[in-house]
């Protein structure tokens, strides 16, 4: 692996030779650039700390990789985008070292880059029929559209300080928004935009939703969700914290006594899904969310100061194979944990994590332990986790979700020492809206039913969109829900 | 907006600094609509608690959320009868007055360590059809657990026809095993470790029937017959060493700043 300065050195050396000819570039020379990897912590250095692990690209780097960009005009990579970002024109500026309009183009289609850029999973969606990348016939050396989103959305809130958008002359209507993630930012700004008055109620005691309390600071730092809430708020959106709707105030009650002209639903999904064997209630198992709370909202991990405690486990099993998992897995690491084991019932090819999150997590030293699962959790007469009995398993004929199916080998049962277990399997639809808004249709997952095309609930003036809707999904997906839905609540308002 | 919502048998989570701050849930003991006011009682038992009695009239709570939990279902019964155990009392007496005014009879066992931790007498005395008091070391009422007036109470005829049982887990686990026998279906209200209070973590589930349930929004009251009180009992002390930890912290601190006064 190369070190941070040395891939900057490179490709400072490389944009020299590229920059008096960069518009003369042929595809042949495009497809030439080595591809600009990101540059990283150390990972025995960042084991040790909760710092981001990627640094980002360097001016130089953001520079060479937006040059392997062909400019194809049928921009396969605008089809992958969730929202359509026009990549293309975005990517033609950065190469030209106009990054002012890079962002602008950007922000035409997504309102939260610096957190796209850091999140999204590019290699299944922009970047995965990227031309470049089906050249060099590896995903990996697609253009790197992600990075360079990042890149343009650090500088411009590095350099020129971002100016909040514009917002119309009040229309006396107004909006409530419940919850305060990623769908529900990008509604409440939507909205705001449009000068309708905007309320956005959450929960917690700092809003963000997952982007706060799930995803843990060396994957998207604190400081940037804070700067994107900072942002609404210079809008003119109220956030109001430490408010539950559903318990604190009725969602019916806001439309019918508090004069709220329309409501959106963007609660997420919140309900930890449990293996449901036996031991699972032990002292030293947690649902990943508890397991990432306490460490990234609560702020466990600072030691010293932090009054909400966090296990100190030696030998940590993580279940599960998704994002979360690795979230869960590598924060154990950083906690201080001699040994974690990630345990997933498939191989590495199902595995619905990033590639680049997997190869994080061994690259810091998690063990991978594929085809395996937990069969149950076994305890001390304190009720303390000591050990986890497995199951091995082999893939089987390919199951709806076209993933072979595991099957378990009869017989296979081993013994794993580790003394806390986190279940990172999944989460469920966030039961409270249903359960106080008995009206609300709801699927059999517990996923709000809505309209398509709008948003729209089987309640009127009530939409939703993100994770309530779609059951645990991404940041983009529940960010283009936000928006869908934001447009219909500013047509029904403009009538 | 809190005192409007809450009914009897709802919590509320409290933290006194965002950053750094636990969140611990209390019981609502009361709650004034008009004047916009809550009442929480609490014992010092850590550090966010002996903070929260170290504050003054007019200071406040960075952070109060709620209210949280499932209200208690009150109908009328017939003859219903509430333990409060020490600080247990707090929460019952919205049940209890609850229960009255749907027209039960109410009968109130009050127990506490001694004569000084009795709390809300009088209010408990305007509601209750029966009071029996008692202490461990019986400097006031009778000297006695409260798990023995309640098999005097299950023993009579009619028996009641609920117990709701509040206090300390293993004073509520013995209630349950009381009532057991005399098949008295018996309510108790359990307050566990938490952080997000909305069905998010998970971290306050127990195992109630066999199955596991989240005390923050499936609870706070389970048929005490069905609740796993051992499982739930080693939950709660799952974090014991560091809350012994920033306890006695805590009481350094306070004494540093006492001195310095």
């Amino acid at each position: 692996m190369k070190s941070a300065d040395q891939l900057a050195d490179e490709a400072s050396h490389l944009f020299k030779d590229l920059l008096p000819r960069k518009d003369a570039l042929k595809p042949k020379d495009r497809s030439g650039i080595p591809a600009q990897e990101m540059r990283v912590q150390d990972p025995q250095v960042r084991r040790g700390n909760m710092n981001e692990v990627a640094i980002g690209y360097t001016e130089e780097q953001a520079r060479v990789e937006a040059m392997r960009c062909l400019q194809c005009k049928n921009a396969p990579c605008v089809q992958g985008c969730p929202v359509r970002i026009r990549i293309p024109e975005f990517v033609k500026a950065m190469a030209d070292g106009d990054y002012g309009r890079a962002i602008s183009v950007i922000r035409e289609n997504s309102l939260l880059p610096a957190v796209c850029g850091r999140v999204c999973p590019q290699e299944v969606q922009c970047q995965e029929p990227c031309t470049m990348g089906k050249i060099l016939k590896n995903v990996d050396h697609a253009v790197s559209i992600g990075r360079l989103e990042r890149f343009a959305a650090d500088r411009e809130r590095e350099q020129a300080g971002k100016k909040a958008p514009a917002v119309k002359a009040a229309t006396g209507k107004k909006v409530a928004v419940i919850g305060s993630g990623p769908a529900s930012i990008t509604a409440a700004a939507d909205i705001r935009r449009e000068g309708h008055a905007v309320t956005m109620y959450e929960a917690f005691h700092k809003p963000g939703g997952v982007l706060m309390y799930g995803i843990p600071e060396f994957r998207l730092p604190k400081k940037i969700v804070e700067l994107e809430i900072d942002n609404l708020k210079a809008m003119g959106v109220e956030v109001i914290t430490n408010f539950v709707v559903g318990r604190t105030r009725k969602l019916q009650d806001l439309l019918e006594k508090d004069g709220f002209d329309a409501v959106f639903v963007g609660t997420g999904a919140g309900l930890p899904k449990f293996m449901n064997v036996a031991g699972e209630n032990l002292v030293g198992v947690f649902s990943a969310n508890e397991f990432l709370t306490r460490s990234n909202l609560m702020r466990a991990f600072d030691r010293d100061h932090a009054d909400t405690p966090i296990v100190r486990a030696k030998r940590v099993a993580v279940l599960g194979g998704g994002n979360v998992a690795m979230d869960s897995a590598r924060t154990a690491v950083r906690l201080g944990a001699d040994e974690v084991h990630l345990v997933y019932r498939r191989t590495e090819a199902e595995m619905p994590a990033r590639v680049e999150e997997a190869r994080n997590a061994k690259e810091e030293g998690v063990i991978f332990h594929m085809l395996e699962n937990c069969k149950r959790i076994i305890g001390n007469d304190q009720g303390r986790v000591v050990g986890m009995e497995c199951l091995r398993y082999e893939l089987g004929a390919p199951d709806e979700s076209g993933r072979r199916r595991p099957v378990e080998i009869k017989g296979s049962e081993f013994m794993m020492d580790v003394d806390a277990v986190i279940v990172a399997i999944g989460n469920e639809s966030n039961p409270l809206i249903k359960k106080t808004t008995p009206a609300i249709q709801t699927n059999k997952y517990g996923n709000i039913i809505v309209d398509e095309a709008t948003g729209r609930t089987s309640v009127d003036r009530v939409y939703a969109g993100g994770d309530i809707v779609l059951g645990a999904a991404t940041v983009i997906l529940a960010m283009g829900e936000g928006r869908r839905a934001a447009e219909a609540i500013n047509k029904l308002l403009a009538q | 907006m809190i005192s409007r919502e809450r009914k009897p048998g709802q919590f509320i989570i409290l933290q006194l600094n965002s950053n750094f701050g636990e969140r611990i849930p209390l019981t609502i003991a009361d709650a004034d609509p008009g004047e916009g006011s809550i009442t929480l009682i609490f014992q010092t038992v850590g550090k966010t608690t002996h903070n929260l009695a170290a504050m003054r009239v007019g200071d406040s709570i960075q952070n109060l959320l709620g209210p949280l939990g499932t209200p208690t279902h009150i109908e009328k019964y017939g003859t219903v009868v509430c333990v409060g155990g020490g600080i247990g009392v707090a929460p019952m007496h919205p049940i209890a007055k609850g229960m009255k005014e749907a027209g039960n009879r109410v009968i109130c066992i009050v127990g506490a360590r001694n004569k000084s931790l009795v709390i809300l007498e009088d209010l408990i005395r305007k509601i209750a059809d029966e009071i029996i008091i008692c202490t461990d070391d019986g400097s006031y009422g009778r000297k006695a657990l409260v798990t023995e007036p309640l098999k005097e109470v299950c023993m009579r005829t009619p028996k009641p026809d609920l117990a709701v049982a509040i206090g300390p887990p293993i004073m509520m686990k013995f209630c349950a095993e009381t009532t057991r026998p005399f098949q008295v279906r018996t309510m108790v209200s359990l307050n566990t470790i938490m952080i997000d209070g909305t069905g998010m973590c998970g971290g306050c589930r127990v195992t109630v029937g066999g199955e596991t349930r989240f005390v923050c929004v499936d609870g706070p009251e389970f048929d005490g017959h069905k609740v796993d009180f051992d499982n739930m009992m080693k939950r709660l002390g799952a974090y014991k060493n560091d809350e012994k930890a920033a306890h006695d912290k805590c009481h350094l601190e306070m004494a540093v700043k006492e001195k310095s006064v």
